[in-house]
């Protein structure tokens, strides 16, 4: 490949580059910066009364148990979560792939829960959990499993991961399918003749060779459940019981849609935002390396 | 309502809108949060009202449930689009009424425009939860409910219970639950939706207990909750610990997610809103009927009287004189007592005026209907004291999300009854400060 290809004089690149940084400052940098501004000010509802308080919307944050108590939550769920779905999925997606009559039905089947609204997904999982509705949750009672997401934190959380997990599933099947279709038969061939066997074969060849798509997933997963998750939280559990199942989106959901708190809720949004840069920067700086191209 | 006649509702707003200054019609926005049958009422009283008239015209819209109704209506505002008219739940009055310039109070409205318009003419129990200390009103009444105790006919009857005579008391009503348990309904005796509304905002009313100082925050937003002081709460609340325990209590949820547990009769005595009465009829397969909230017997002055649920109409501000002429206008029709009569026996909502609710008295109506008169009979069981006129708390929203969740870790276990009561008051009360130097008066 020629490495050194570039263009002459700035007008062309600048030209190419403008419809990305327009879009990029459109909806990106000007919200972001709405944010963060908004995150100075204490203002009623309908804007009619604006104070600017310096960081005291980020003081009150630190200062309430409940803000720390979120953040636990979203590391449960997110850890949890990345885990399962990733792993699931690739699991599905090896499956997928060997040789086996009607592997396209399968696959269909897998990728359609995507199409599926976060709030959808959830009130199918409440149907399935509800404690008084759901088939499976009277399934579990009768095997004398007391299952109450309604007063159980731990239950709620149970029943949220697993939500957001299968929603996730379908998208990270999708990625790691067309990973493994690229993998060139001929070495999978080599090793074959060589003696490797089917579990050796995919620890020292394959998965080697997906981990570019491991770490796009892995990336993409973490910016899932930290921004996109607050769907199926609102519909599954609300928030509870008492506080158990609150991550960081969803408080800044709750505080600035149901509570109209839009300095605090914008103060949780650019903390969250710092810590999501954060942690991609994390991964891209340590994760990437073991990473091969 | 189908989502293609919302759909079609929508572009013959759209269209009437486009014809309406051909028309020289003054145009009134009004944005809604109700559906299906409620929706059909709604069309048909605006649709009746441009048609005793000539110079305005009502434009209903359906905004989504009424966060998202109360939500959109900030928006517009923010953006300077606001609608003539907002409906808002009962929970965004204190929202509603603290933004100095974006609402224009009713009774102004009423007086500028020259309409005839008597405040005592209207129930005080409603009224008086969207006036001002001074009994100046603030918005229109228009769908209000109140919190009833629903009860299965068949269950009392399989537990040996007398199905006229539903328990009167908390006591009483625990015992029930217990007969209930024994007879087969094992997994709740009684429960309730709403959460809050259920244990702390009614029961606070109900039983003349303030939940906070300046006549729960009518009088003013430093109003401080002080309900965890109060022996009444404490008492409700140990018992439902105790109770949940063996499931004689059983929680249901913060909203009215849990409301499927009556009519599939799982649980058999619910306290919920008399708006679930629909549902009701139309999905409980047993014989069923509703009582008053029960109270303890112990707590002086109760039961006093019940406080409204549901929404109310906000004239919002900065509109021309002759617009607010036709939502004068309006109201005037709204008010009317037949019109008030038919919607009162169409909807379940409860009738507005006394005069309405004296002539559907009158008719015999409720003889046929009783479980229809038993929230009006709540609210117009004793004159409202400062204790149960309402309640006005900026933030409510959030702050009620802060009291389920104490409530919640009551109920598990993690908190004792006081210390739950404690912190639901002391966290309230930081929302109440802070909202106190947002709100422009």
């Amino acid at each position: 490949m020629q490495k050194n290809a570039y263009f002459k004089g700035l007008t062309i690149p600048f030209l190419l580059l403008l419809p990305q940084l327009a879009i990029t400052i459109v909806f990106f940098y000007w919200p972001a910066s709405q944010a963060v501004w908004q995150s100075f000010l204490l203002e009623d509802a309908f804007g009619t009364s604006t104070q600017f308080v310096w960081f005291e919307n980020y003081q009150m944050l630190f200062a309430d148990p409940g803000y720390l108590k979120a953040f636990i939550n979203t590391a449960v769920f997110s850890t949890f979560v990345c885990v399962f779905s990733l792993s699931i999925a690739l699991l599905f997606a090896v499956m997928a792939d060997r040789q086996i009559r009607g592997a396209e039905i399968y696959k269909t089947l897998l990728i359609w829960p995507y199409a599926v609204a976060p709030a959808i997904a959830g009130v199918l999982w409440i149907f399935m959990f509800d404690p008084s509705l759901g088939m499976l949750a009277r399934g579990l009672q009768a095997l004398g499993i007391p299952w109450n997401p309604r007063l159980n934190g731990n239950h709620a959380m149970l029943l949220v991961i697993l939500a957001a997990t299968w929603k996730q599933i379908s998208y990270n099947f999708l990625f790691f399918l067309a990973g493994l279709q690229s993998i060139p038969k001929s070495v999978i061939e080599a090793a074959v003749i060589d003696g490797a066997r089917p579990m050796r074969r995919f620890w020292t060849i394959v998965f080697p060779l997906l981990s570019p798509t491991t770490f796009f997933l892995l990336v993409v997963n973490i910016v899932y459940v930290f921004f996109d998750t607050f769907g199926i939280i609102d519909t599954v559990t609300g928030g509870g019981p008492s506080g158990a199942t609150e991550t960081l989106v969803y408080k800044v959901f709750s505080d600035g849609k149901g509570g109209s708190n839009l300095g605090g809720s914008a103060a949780q949004s650019v903390l969250l935002l710092v810590m999501v840069i954060g942690l991609t920067a994390v991964q891209f700086r340590f994760i990437e390396r073991k990473v091969s191209y | 309502m189908t989502m293609k006649s919302r759909i079609l509702m929508s572009i013959a707003a759209f269209a009437l809108a486009g014809a309406s200054p051909a028309l020289a019609q003054t145009e009134i926005q009004w944005w809604h949060a109700l559906t299906g049958a409620n929706n059909d009422v709604v069309v048909k009283l605006t649709e009746d009202f441009n048609a005793s008239q000539k110079d305005y015209k009502v434009v209903p819209v359906y905004k989504g449930s009424y966060p998202d109704t109360l939500n959109a209506g900030i928006a517009a505002f923010r953006a300077g689009q606001a609608p003539h008219i907002l409906q808002v739940f009962e929970v965004g009055t204190g929202t509603m009424m603290s933004a100095k310039g974006a609402i224009k109070p009713v009774h102004e409205v009423m007086k500028e425009a020259g309409e005839k318009f008597d405040p005592n003419a209207y129930l005080p129990a409603i009224t008086g939860y969207y006036s001002t200390a001074k009994g100046e009103m603030l918005s229109m009444p228009f769908n209000s409910s109140s919190m009833v105790m629903w009860y299965n006919k068949d269950a009392f009857k399989k537990a040996g219970l007398d199905p006229a005579k539903p328990p009167k008391t908390w006591p009483e009503t625990f015992e029930a639950a217990k007969k209930l348990k024994a007879a087969g309904y094992d997994k709740c005796g009684v429960s309730n939706a709403w959460a809050t509304w259920a244990n702390i905002e009614q029961f606070g009313a109900w039983h003349n207990v303030p939940l906070s100082t300046k006549v729960n925050g009518m009088a003013g937003f430093d109003a401080v909750l002080n309900f965890n002081k109060s022996p009444a709460f404490l008492k409700h609340w140990t018992n439902l610990v105790e109770l949940q325990k063996d499931k004689t209590y059983d929680y249901s949820g913060r909203t009215n997610n849990g409301e499927g547990r009556f009519t599939s009769g799982e649980c058999p005595i619910f306290l919920t809103s008399s708006g679930f009465f629909g549902n009701v009829r139309a999905n409980a397969k047993f014989d069923w009927g509703n009582a008053p909230m029960p109270y303890y017997p112990d707590v002086q002055g109760a039961p006093q009287n019940s406080i409204i649920g549901g929404a109310s109409l906000w004239v919002m501000g900065g509109k021309k004189a002759d617009e607010y002429k036709g939502v004068a206008k309006f109201f005037t029709f709204l008010s009317n007592v037949d019109r008030q009569v038919k919607l009162h026996t169409e909807s379940g909502y409860l009738p507005i005026t006394k005069a309405a609710y004296e002539k559907v008295k009158a008719s015999g109506f409720y003889k046929d209907k009783p479980y229809l008169e038993t929230p009006i009979l709540e609210l117009t069981n004793k004159a409202p004291t400062d204790n149960s006129k309402g309640l006005r708390y900026g933030s409510l929203v959030q702050i009620r999300d802060i009291w389920s969740e104490e409530l919640e870790a009551a109920l598990n276990g993690q908190k004792s009854p006081q210390a739950a009561l404690d912190a639901a008051a002391e966290r309230g009360n930081q929302m109440l400060r802070q909202f106190e130097r947002t709100a422009a008066r």
